[in-house]
Order: C-alpha cells, then sequence, then structure tokens
C-alpha cells in the first residue's frame, strides 16, 4: 500500500513539469510583448515590474524564464496581477477554497442522492420504475450546465427565495460564526444544486451498471443459493463490490466537476476558480491565468490520485498486485 | 449501411427516431436561408424584446378565419418594454413571401421565404432580443454556426486522433511513449481552462471567420487526446491479428496496412464515439460564445443568444424567451446522446 502511494506521488512528477511546460507555453505565446506592456501601464509600480524582472527573469531567454518560474512556482509564488496588482497567489488562494467548497458540496449530494436510487433501480431492472429513472438520468446528462444555471438564475430572481451572486450577505463585524456559515451555504446553494443537477445522471447510469454488472455474478448467485437474506446480498455482497470501480469515477469527478463547476460559477456568479480565469483572460492578465491553469491541471491530478488511493485501499486485488 | 439503420430501428425506436431528428435539425439549419422568416441581422428599432407574436383564428369581432393571422404591436410602455395589440388590422400569415435577397451559401439566391406577414407587422415567434431581431429566425442561423463548428471539430479532432493514435499504436517503443506522455500532458488540464487558456491566446477582436476557425482549432485540439488513447490501445491489439501479420509479410507498407487492414476495424467504436462526443463540441462552441469570447455579434450562435442574459437579472427577467436557445441545445444533446447509446449497443459485437 505504502509503495504504491509512494510509486503514484513518483509519477507525478513529471506529470506536474509536463503540465507546467505546457501551461508556460501557451502563455508565452499570446501575442505582445507583456514585459513592455507593463512598463506602458502606469497603474504598475516600477518597484513591482522591478521585482518582477528579477524574480521572473523577463529580459532572459525563454528557457531560463521557465525554469525561474518553476522555482518561483515550487515557492507558490505566481507573480503578480497585471489587473489587481495584489500577487496571484492571493487571489488563487480566496477563490480556489470556494471552488473547492462548491465541488466537494455538489459532489456530496450528488452522490447521496444517485447512489441510493442507483441500488434501487438496479435490483428493479427493467420495471417502470427503472425506466423512469433511467429517463430522468438521460435528462440531466443532456442538460448544459449553462442552461440550468441559467434556469435556476431565472426562477431565483422571479422567487428571491435564495441570494444570488457572491459568497455572502452578511457584513455585520459582530455576526456570529453560525449566522456567517449558514450565509455562505445559501449562497453555496444554487450553484451546487445545479452541479448536482447535471451531475446526478450520469453517476446515477455508471453506478446502476456496476451494481447490474456485481448483481449478476455467480457470488451473488451462490449466496441466494445459500439463503442468505436479501438485504445482505444486497448490500454486502453486491453493492460493496460494485462500488469499488466508482472510487476511480470519484477521482474523475473532480476534474469532471471542475469543468461544469466553472460555467456555473460563472453565472451564478460565485466567485470561483472558473470566474477567475474568465475575468484574468478577459483582461489579458497572463501571470492569473498561468497560474488559474496550474492550479486546476494540479487539482485533476490530485482528484485522481486521491481515486487511485482510495481503490488502492478498498479493493485488495489492486492493492495486492 | 441499410443494415445498420434496420439493426438500429429494431434495437431501439427512440434511437432511429432521434437520428431522423437530428437529420431534421440539420436540413432546417442549413436551408435556414429559405426557411426563416427574418435574416438574422434585420433589427426592428421599435420592437426590442417583443414577446412571442400571438397567432389568431379569430378576430376582435369574434370572425373566424382560415388563413392565421397577427395584428401589429405597438409598444405600451417603453420602460418595462410591453407591448399591446393594434386590433383596426389584420395581418394574415403568407407563405412564400418575397422579400430582399439572401444568398444560400453563396452559390444560390433565394427571393422567397417559407412564411411572413406584411410590414409593419412582424411575426416572431420565439420573441425578439434587444436590438427588435427575431429570435426564431437567428436560432435558424445560429444552429448553422454551431452545428457545423461541431461537424468540424469532431471530425478534424478525429482524424487527429486517428493518426496519432494509430502511429503510436502501431510503431510502438520510442515513438509511442512520446507521443503518449503529450496526450497525458494535454489530459491533465480540465478541459474549460484550457480552452480559455487557449483562447487567451489571440487578440480579443479577430473578425467573424478567424474566430470560427479559432474555436474549431481550439476545440478539435482539447478533444483529440482522449480518442488518440483509445484507438491507440485499440490498434496494439488488432496489429497482432493473423491478418496485419499476412500483410506484413506480404511486403504492405506500414501506411498502406494502416490505412487498409487496421484502420477499418476501428470504424465501429469510431462512429459511437464520434456520435458521442458531438454534444462536446456543441456545449464548448456556446459556452466559449456565451462568455463573449467565441462568435460576435451580429452573427448569431447557440450561445451568443444566450449570453445578453448573463449577470442581468433585468434581461432575463425582461426576456425569457431567450432562453428558448438553451432548449435547443438540450434538445440536440439529448438527441445525440440516445443515438450514441444506441448505436454503442448496436455496433457491439459482443451484442450480435
Amino acid at each position: 500500500m505504502k509503495k504504491l502511494v509512494l510509486k503514484r506521488l513518483l509519477q507525478l512528477i513529471p506529470m506536474l513539469i509536463g503540465m507546467s511546460f505546457v501551461s508556460f507555453i501557451i502563455i508565452q505565446s499570446s501575442p505582445g510583448d507583456y514585459f513592455a506592456q507593463m512598463k506602458m501601464n502606469p497603474e504598475i509600480s516600477p518597484e513591482t515590474i522591478e521585482s518582477m524582472k528579477v524574480n521572473f527573469g523577463l529580459d532572459r531567454p525563454i528557457l531560463v524564464q521557465y525554469l525561474l518560474w518553476l522555482k518561483n512556482m515550487c515557492k507558490l509564488d505566481f507573480g503578480v496581477s497585471f489587473a489587481y496588482h495584489i500577487p496571484v497567489r492571493t487571489l488563487i488562494k480566496f477563490r480556489l477554497k470556494n471552488t473547492i467548497c462548491l465541488a466537494i458540496f455538489s459532489l456530496v449530494i450528488s452522490w447521496v442522492i444517485a447512489l441510493p436510487l442507483a441500488v434501487f433501480a438496479g435490483y428493479r431492472e427493467g420495471t417502470f420504475i427503472d425506466k423512469i429513472f433511467s429517463m430522468l438520468a438521460y435528462l440531466s446528462i443532456s442538460l448544459p450546465s449553462f442552461f440550468v444555471a441559467l434556469l435556476f438564475v431565472y426562477f431565483i430572481s422571479k422567487t428571491n427565495l435564495l441570494p444570488l451572486g457572491g459568497t455572502r450577505s452578511i457584513f455585520e463585524v459582530d455576526a456570529s460564526s453560525f449566522a456567517l456559515f449558514k450565509d455562505y451555504m445559501e449562497h453555496l446553494l444554487v450553484p451546487g444544486l445545479v452541479l448536482c443537477l447535471v451531475n446526478v445522471g450520469g453517476l446515477f447510469r455508471l453506478m446502476k451498471n456496476n451494481f447490474i454488472e456485481t448483481f449478476n455474478t455467480p457470488y451473488v448467485l451462490a449466496a441466494w443459493a445459500r439463503g442468505v437474506p436479501r438485504n445482505s446480498v444486497i448490500f454486502k455482497h453486491a453493492l460493496r463490490n460494485a462500488l469499488n470501480p466508482m472510487f476511480t469515477i470519484l477521482g474523475m469527478e473532480i476534474g469532471g466537476i471542475l469543468n461544469g463547476a466553472a460555467l456555473t460559477e460563472i453565472i451564478c456568479g460565485w466567485p470561483g476558480m472558473g470566474s477567475l480565469i474568465l475575468e484574468a483572460v478577459l483582461s489579458h492578465d497572463l501571470y492569473l491565468v498561468m497560474g488559474s491553469l496550474v492550479i486546476s491541471g494540479f487539482l485533476l491530478i490530485v482528484g485522481n490520485l486521491i481515486g487511485d488511493i482510495l481503490i488502492a485501499f478498498f479493493d485488495p486485488r489492486i492493492r495486492i498486485s | 449501411m441499410r443494415r445498420l439503420l434496420q439493426r438500429l430501428k429494431n434495437h431501439s425506436r427512440p434511437a432511429y427516431f432521434s437520428l431522423w431528428f437530428l437529420l431534421v435539425f440539420y436540413f432546417v439549419s442549413f436551408f435556414a436561408d429559405i426557411l426563416a422568416p427574418y435574416h438574422f441581422d434585420q433589427q426592428f428599432r421599435n420592437k426590442p424584446y417583443h414577446p412571442p407574436t400571438k397567432i389568431h383564428f379569430f378576430d376582435s369581432g369574434g370572425n373566424f378565419h382560415i388563413r392565421p393571422f397577427v395584428y401589429n404591436t405597438v409598444i405600451d410602455d417603453p420602460v418595462f418594454k410591453t407591448y399591446k395589440q393594434d386590433y383596426s388590422k389584420i395581418y394574415p400569415l403568407k407563405f412564400f413571401v418575397s422579400g430582399k435577397e439572401r444568398r444560400i451559401f453563396f452559390f444560390f439566391k433565394t427571393k422567397r421565404y417559407l412564411f411572413g406577414v406584411d410590414q409593419p407587422a412582424g411575426i416572431f415567434l420565439f420573441g425578439t432580443d434587444n436590438y427588435g431581431r427575431d429570435i426564431f429566425s437567428r436560432l435558424l442561423y445560429g444552429g448553422r454556426i454551431s452545428l457545423s463548428i461541431s461537424l468540424i471539430g469532431v471530425f478534424i479532432s478525429f482524424s487527429l486522433g486517428m493518426i496519432t493514435g494509430g502511429i503510436a499504436g502501431y510503431f510502438g517503443g520510442i515513438i509511442d511513449q512520446i507521443l503518449m506522455r503529450l496526450v497525458e500532458i494535454l489530459m491533465v488540464f480540465p478541459s474549460f481552462y484550457l480552452m480559455l487558456s487557449l483562447r487567451a491566446m489571440f487578440p480579443l477582436n479577430l473578425s467573424s471567420i478567424q474566430v470560427y476557425l479559432l474555436i474549431v482549432m481550439i476545440l478539435s485540439l482539447i478533444g483529440w487526446a482522449g480518442l488518440a488513447r483509445i484507438i491507440r490501445g485499440m490498434v496494439l491489439s488488432i496489429k497482432e491479428e493473423d491478418y496485419v501479420l499476412a500483410a506484413r509479410s506480404l511486403g504492405l507498407p506500414h501506411w498502406k496496412i494502416l490505412l487498409f487492414h487496421i484502420f477499418p476495424n476501428t470504424f465501429s467504436y469510431s462512429i459511437t464515439a464520434i456520435t458521442i462526443s458531438v454534444p462536446g463540441y456543441i456545449i464548448g462552441e456556446a459556452a466559449l460564445s456565451l462568455l463573449g469570447l467565441g462568435i460576435q455579434e451580429p452573427y448569431p450562435s447557440w450561445g451568443n443568444i444566450l449570453s445578453s442574459t448573463i449577470g442581468n437579472l433585468r434581461v432575463l427577467g425582461d426576456a425569457p424567451w431567450l432562453l428558448l436557445a438553451g432548449i435547443f441545445i438540450f434538445v440536440v444533446l439529448i438527441n445525440f446522446n440516445l443515438l450514441g447509446d444506441a448505436l454503442r449497443n448496436v455496433l457491439d459485437p459482443k451484442n450480435w
């Protein structure tokens, strides 16, 4: 187990280097000399330019620039945002927290909804209820996240049920931490539900197929034949084995959810990574784009790693081999 | 091909229906010039955010007309954009009306459209936007852009994926290693972030044809990696087959073996994969245009029709019919998904 995790961690290194190199190349090939642009911009102080010049070697060859940038990145220094005039790290830290909260919230909700329903429908495969659920899952898969987000925003703007945009509407200094938490969750609810609605269908289908597959295996049949009670067959024999592939899915979902979350964040006005990179692209804020891109890739890699470790933890076949 | 259709029909009626539905949809957007009552940038400046026009059969006197008709509308409240109907004159719906000349794909000219009403009344089946442009017409024209981008994008990324996957799988060794590492690195990025970063490589204000090509390029650059990996896996197993060994021992050049002996055996997978991946391209185009980074005004696409509603609750509340673009996307996606699923089952050798 330890060996496997260590091996996966070592495999990460070339991946991270490759990823950062691609991000660097993409940003470098964008048009215009942004160093010159920075000098022209009266809003950026000469000291900032000077420190970035030293830190990032902006007047040195590309390869040196890349290595310097990599070195700075290891120290979590992503440079300074041109548009906000604060370090990219500060911006990303704030936005990343929101995006991760959103992702975890919608992941938890959609798993809690999808898994029981999938087992329920899988056990009654081919019945009317199963067909209804499958149809709903189809609708959910085909719904584009931005469209659902727009519908939610429309609905909420008509009813004013929940707050829209931002993360808080309480600004009193002496507000209790519970009130602040409640406020945050209320703001999280709209984008969270949108994402959940878009994801739940795919999860349901995957889980249902897994469940049906394990439900038709010989050992489940053997359990039936030995007269094991129904609940025990479903939950102990079939469900536990059907869950294994889902851990890989969990890892991959983290990346998938970043994609869906980005558009949802932008439309619902949730200040996360998605809206950050959009603002950065629109204002041509190159270091911010680069930082967001690297962090998003990093999140995806970490997601896959978590999935791999979880499946190794729960599935002895993989742990041993 | 006919056998495939028959099998699809036997396997799943809804999927067969989806196929025809999609064909009709493509047909309609291809001939938008004839079918749309207005040109996509024709503006009715006195009718912004006009709700969908009511089509009547009974006039205000209660008399029945066999030919449906509309009333002209005048703006009632210029602030809240409410309209009232002017009952003094009826404007019957006319078919094959003639109007300003339009060109169908630069080749044919047409002066007649499927339907329309006389000015100053307007027939806005799905309402109008802030410039008073007919949303129904813009949706038809927009479908042409959105659907063609997805088809061209799929085609390019498929060719790329086939070539790289085929080469990597067939030759193996160091070429395989290099290509697959490249693919893996591309797949590390969440596609939305990669899409936006690639867009950041280019200036924001490009001409419409440049933007069109750029979107196609970005989408296919993102899409090919996953395909290449799967094709490589298939080629790896196919190249061990006896007939490939036979072809090789006959001294056929590598490209011929790849093209005539290996690729045809990946086709059944490819057809499914194409069908399943089209929705991703439609969403990608819509997302870029929605954020103002894609197709620019006055050209319509399903994404940029929606874009005026973003972050603007007023517009969304005043003109919810703009959301119909989302329904168009949704309907096309669900049909592609249905068709793709059925194709996967039909083409799977396990089910023969």
